[in-house]
């Protein structure tokens, strides 16, 4: 299997879970992750992975049954999407407090109503602080080899954190794009089998998920809380391993022609191919422009971020999601907090673009590049009403 | 883990809470959630055991001599042992008289 490639990016994803050799994956249909568990069934209906595949009934269902396989200590497999992630949402809590390392990929989409079967981030960001390890995509290698290094992440003893490898729907997940697989040997070198600490098993019986009443629950949410703040560190680590035995190297944040620039772009996912290509053409015209990509969302690489941030100017942050009610979006607001405490002068602007699968398009970081570059610091003051910019909504 | 629930500091859990002791839930004093406590009548109770049976936390047991008691450390005062009682011989005493 090995050498380049052409592959839709599920189905690349369905076979680097089969390189991983997972035992259990329980998963239910929903457009645009399909063709991840279609693949996945056919694979292990032919024989060539060697798992349980556990039809279910719903979503809800799918990461219950990996919470248990998980917890019997199979490495479990799971994937969702929109809607049936937010069916999920109550047993992702339950999985992260279980500390079972289950490996989640979303195939981000927007949430209902209106209906939208189409690419954008509110389904991820609704379950953002459920507990989990959360890793970017920006093309169709990074999501092979992201979940790859999402099972030594999870498994490692340090962590024991499940991960959820988010890639964009369709402009990720239907894409075609050229990809190479690492060799079985290879990717069982890096990752091991994995040894569970505890097993739900007979010959010692142990109990998880007991009642935590309130004389344990903080000392338990906060031992919950330091292993997922550490757990950065052991993903910069095997980022590093990764890159050590694949040749191809991942940093939590990736920065591109961020050194000499003038505007910086901040920004989660595929969005970042298309903002990268925007940035070439700006710089042909002389302008300034960078981006910052963040790969590691959860636990949030603040001091990763502070670096790439020094001296930096202005600082467009680009989101495909709506505030919902707050100032502004999930990340605005994460970034704003770490440079204001960090004493850093630098003029944030919030933009909200893409939703329900509209296309970013080239020409709209043009136009954030222009509008950000006449900002002016009072223009980031708290107003009366929107405090985002909303790119392309027909006014 | 043999400390007092009260007394686990965050980092000596087990990851993820794991019990691996068994039988900790005997720490756990769920009596004082009652509000009406089970009273036997032993000249009423045929020593059928049934009481025992049905008590969902396992609080009653038997004494030496044949008859029934509730512990009441664990006995949450439910009620279900009085329901069920075939002779009537279990009363629910308002907790405090």
């Amino acid at each position: 299997m090995t050498g380049r490639r052409g592959m839709e990016v599920s189905l690349a994803v369905a076979e680097a879970a089969r390189l991983c050799r997972v035992e259990v994956v329980a998963a239910y249909p929903i457009t645009p992750q399909t063709h991840i568990v279609e693949h996945l069934s056919e694979l292990v209906a032919n024989g060539d992975l060697d798992a349980n595949f556990i039809t279910v009934e719903s979503e809800h269902s799918a990461l219950s049954a990996c919470v248990g396989a998980a917890a019997a200590g199979a490495r479990t497999f799971t994937s969702s999407s929109s809607q049936g992630l937010e069916l999920m949402h109550e047993v992702l809590f339950i999985a992260s407090g279980l500390r079972l390392p289950i490996v989640l990929v979303g195939a981000n989409r927007a949430l209902s109503a209106p209906l939208n079967i189409w690419n954008d981030h509110s389904d991820v960001m609704a379950t953002r602080d459920t507990g989990w390890i959360m890793l970017f995509c920006t093309n169709g290698q990074e999501a092979i080899d992201t979940v790859i290094m999402a099972y030594r992440i999870a498994e490692d003893r340090r962590v024991l954190i499940p991960v959820m490898v988010n890639i964009d729907g369709f402009t990720l997940t239907h894409v075609v794009e050229p990809v190479e697989f690492p060799a079985q040997d290879a990717v069982d070198a890096f990752l091991p089998p994995y040894n569970p600490a505890y097993t739900l098993h007979p010959d010692k019986p142990v109990t998880m998920g007991a009642y935590g009443i309130p004389e344990i629950y903080t000392e338990c949410k906060f031992a919950q809380e330091v292993a997922m703040n550490k757990s950065k560190d052991v993903v910069i680590e095997i980022m590093d391993a990764f890159g050590r035995h694949f040749g191809r190297s991942y940093k939590p944040v990736e920065t591109y022609l961020t050194e000499d620039a003038e505007i910086v772009f901040v920004a989660l996912g595929a969005i970042n191919e298309t903002i990268m290509t925007a940035i070439d053409e700006l710089r042909s015209d002389g302008k300034k422009a960078g981006l910052i990509n963040l790969r590691l969302y959860r636990p949030f690489p603040a001091e990763e971020l502070l670096v790439a941030l020094e001296g930096k100017k202005r600082v467009a942050i680009v989101e495909r999601v709506m505030p919902g009610g707050a100032v502004n979006s999930p990340l605005y607001h994460e970034i704003t907090s770490l440079a204001y405490r960090s004493g850093i002068g630098v003029l944030i602007k919030n933009y909200v673009i893409a939703l329900g699968g509209r296309d970013a398009l080239q020409s709209d970081f043009h136009n954030i590049f222009r509008d950000i570059q006449a900002a002016g610091m009072t223009d980031t003051r708290i107003q009366k009403g929107l405090n985002f910019a909303m790119i392309g909504v027909r006014e | 883990m043999a400390k007092k629930v009260d007394e686990i500091k965050w980092h000596e859990l087990n990851i993820g809470g794991v019990i691996d002791e068994p039988g900790n839930a005997r720490e756990y004093l769920t009596g004082d959630w009652r509000s009406q406590r089970p009273v036997w009548n032993e000249s009423r109770c045929i020593k059928c055991g049934i009481c025992w049976m049905v008590c969902p936390d396992m609080a009653i047991y038997q004494k030496a001599d044949g008859y029934f008691v509730a512990n009441y450390d664990y006995s949450k005062g439910c009620g279900i042992c009085a329901k069920e009682c075939p002779t009537g011989a279990i009363t629910m005493v308002e907790e405090g008289r």
